[in-house]
């Protein structure tokens, strides 16, 4: 073994100390990633539902109204750094 | 009398709007159209708020009513192909990247990215970490299916943790990031943010090539110590 | 083993933690198959702890059994699941959720007929072969009536269960709501019900719209238990005794303590029953 890579596999191996093991594991189940499938219905009849989409392409009225405009960017979007009320 | 896919085919195509299908009615016919929305509003409402839970930064980012109609434009064109949820978002980045009203957010489709994947970090199968006394610097190595590096030409990184719950939103990045997702011991999936160089060393491991070559890259302790620490470098057969 | 007669709670994740915490006695908690048909992870290092200490009912709400097609491949997936947990019951719904392959994520209805009684019958033999367990079907909420029906829903279901000996699932708030959506009396509805058939009951919450002539619920599963679906509750526990009750809250989840005590009032009204037929 090339001496220098077995030095950093060993100093790798103490810094990682003992791998962590099941009895670790109680804090972060409820992290829940989700995209979950359920049973339930809603909203009844009060939002709009229908999936006829209004895109056709310029005629899209719509325009991000998140954080996403208080950001710099790159590309150089210069909004306020204050986030916007949303 | 017709068959019953016949039925459900004139069910599924007025959920999408126009008139209902004949044969549905209520006890007062003339509220039919008006209970059937009951159905329409489920579908679409449903499909539109897990796209929103499985995209959460994406939605902070252009807020809930742009969400909710571009969504309504993905679910059109890329409905879910299975049941099971979970697995349904992979094409949401490249739609983003063809749909011209966020084309002044470049970020968005890497922020999409970077949440697919913690998804399918989330999500991956349970593996046996190695001991630690059988790494060898000429095998390849067998990382953990969590283990995923991004590489996004924007601070896509630095985006999504300022728009995490408890953040502003507030940012001071710019320019390229590299992004690792892994799922560690306590099923937490962080997301952090890599150099170029320990980027590369993993990509190389993901790659397949040995840890020898990934160290001709940079000084491999700091990567695989994390990797070893979080048990990411596994045994070959599964625990399943 | 099948599910025992007390009630029990659906699981959600962020109520691990209180679950392992307190360690409430509860009959059984119900997962929702299609969340934990991933690899791994937290979702099945959660099942797998719940599994050692308490009863499990899985509770599919993606095989479309009531529409012309059934997904192999889905089925075999929840088959694996089966195999891996082994529950104590595995229940699915008389309504329809994917078109050809795209996937709707709706309970939708489907007409009552000779010729779709037929189909759903060859769906829950294909079910039972599959999983080689019996399958629970539950009543589904309904909004609309289709005009091509010709059998009441009761009758219907308990031709299903006749024919391929599967159990029921009576969801007592799917009664409600689609009683009071259709104009209807829910003891005629229970009179009708082959009560003899049920495994399990659901109880859960709906919401209310008024409609020109009158109210329409929605299944909404984002409240506690309404008074009226608590009293059909206990007319159903008085005809045919003590039977597993599941709480379901899957909208506007609360915290635990609150979804405990909806599962203590199903467990009260349970365990009178069970008094009493002690004392007989």
């Amino acid at each position: 073994m090339n001496p220098k890579l077995a030095a950093a596999i060993a100093t790798a191996v103490s810094l990682a100390g003992a791998a962590a093991h099941a009895d670790e594991m109680e804090k972060c189940y409820g992290v829940a990633l989700a995209g979950e499938n359920d049973c339930a219905a809603g909203p009844g009849t009060t939002c709009a539902g229908t999936s006829t989409t209004d895109y056709q392409g310029n005629a899209w009225k719509l325009v991000p109204a998140g954080t996403c405009e208080t950001m710099e960017t790159p590309a150089g979007h210069n909004g306020s750094l204050e986030p916007i009320e949303m | 009398m017709q068959p019953l896919s016949e039925l459900t085919r004139s069910f599924r195509q007025a959920l999408s709007g126009g008139d209902i299908p004949a044969f549905v009615t209520a006890t007062d016919p003339a509220e039919a159209a008006q209970r059937f929305a009951v159905y329409r509003n489920n579908v679409a409402h449903s499909l539109r708020q897990a796209l929103g839970r499985r995209f959460p930064v994406v939605k902070r980012l252009v807020g809930t009513t742009f969400f909710d109609a571009m969504a309504t434009e993905f679910i059109a064109r890329h409905p879910p192909q299975s049941p099971v949820l979970q697995e349904w978002g992979e094409a949401f980045a490249p739609f983003l990247e063809g749909f011209p009203p966020v084309a002044t957010l470049p970020y968005l489709p890497d922020v999409a990215r970077i949440e697919w994947a913690r998804g399918r970090a989330y999500h991956a199968a349970d593996l046996t970490p190695l001991p630690a006394d059988q790494l060898q610097e000429d095998h390849p190595l067998i990382l953990h299916p969590s283990v995923q590096v991004l590489h996004s030409h924007h601070p896509a990184v630095s985006i999504w943790h300022a728009n995490q719950p408890a953040r502003d939103g507030k940012l001071r990045a710019g320019g390229a990031e590299y992004a690792l997702i892994r799922r560690k011991p306590d099923f937490e999936v962080p997301v952090m943010a890599l150099s170029p160089t320990d980027a590369a060393f993993i990509d190389v491991l993901l790659q397949g090539k040995p840890l020898g070559v990934a160290a001709i890259i940079t000084d491999p302790v700091p990567m695989l110590s994390l990797l070893l620490k979080d048990g990411l470098i596994c045994k070959k057969e599964s625990i399943q | 083993m099948p599910l025992p007669s007390s009630a029990g709670l659906g699981f959600k994740a962020q109520h691990f933690q209180a679950i392992r915490d307190t360690q409430p006695r509860l009959g059984f908690f119900e997962v929702h198959a299609e969340n934990y048909l991933g690899d791994g992870g937290a979702p099945h290092a959660m099942l797998t702890a719940l599994r050692r200490d308490y009863a499990i009912s899985i509770h599919g709400v993606g095989l479309s059994i009531g529409g012309p097609t059934l997904d192999k491949a889905h089925l075999a997936r929840v088959r694996a699941l089966c195999d891996r947990y082994d529950p104590d019951s595995f229940s699915e719904h008389l309504a329809w959720s994917s078109h050809g392959a795209e996937y709707l994520n709706d309970l939708l209805p489907l007409p009552y007929t000779a010729a779709t009684l037929q189909q759903i019958c060859d769906h829950v033999d294909q079910v039972q072969d599959a999983l080689g367990r019996r399958l629970l079907l539950e009543n589904p909420s309904t909004y609309v009536i289709f005009e091509q029906s010709e059998i009441p829903e009761t009758e219907f279901m308990d031709q299903i269960a006749q024919r391929t000996g599967c159990g029921l699932l009576l969801d007592v708030n799917n009664v409600f709501v689609s009683c009071v959506n259709h104009r209807m009396d829910p003891l005629n509805y229970l009179n009708a019900f082959p009560l003899r058939h049920v495994g399990e009951i659901h109880l859960g919450g709906h919401d209310e719209e008024e409609l020109p002539s009158g109210p329409l619920l929605i299944d909404a599963h984002g409240s506690e238990v309404a008074d009226p679906v608590w009293a059909l509750y206990a007319e159903v526990l008085d005809r045919a005794g003590p039977l597993p009750s599941l709480v379901e809250w899957d909208n506007d989840v609360p915290e635990w303590s609150v979804l405990l005590s909806e599962a203590q009032r199903a467990e009260a009204l349970l365990s009178d029953r069970t008094r009493h037929a002690a004392a007989e």
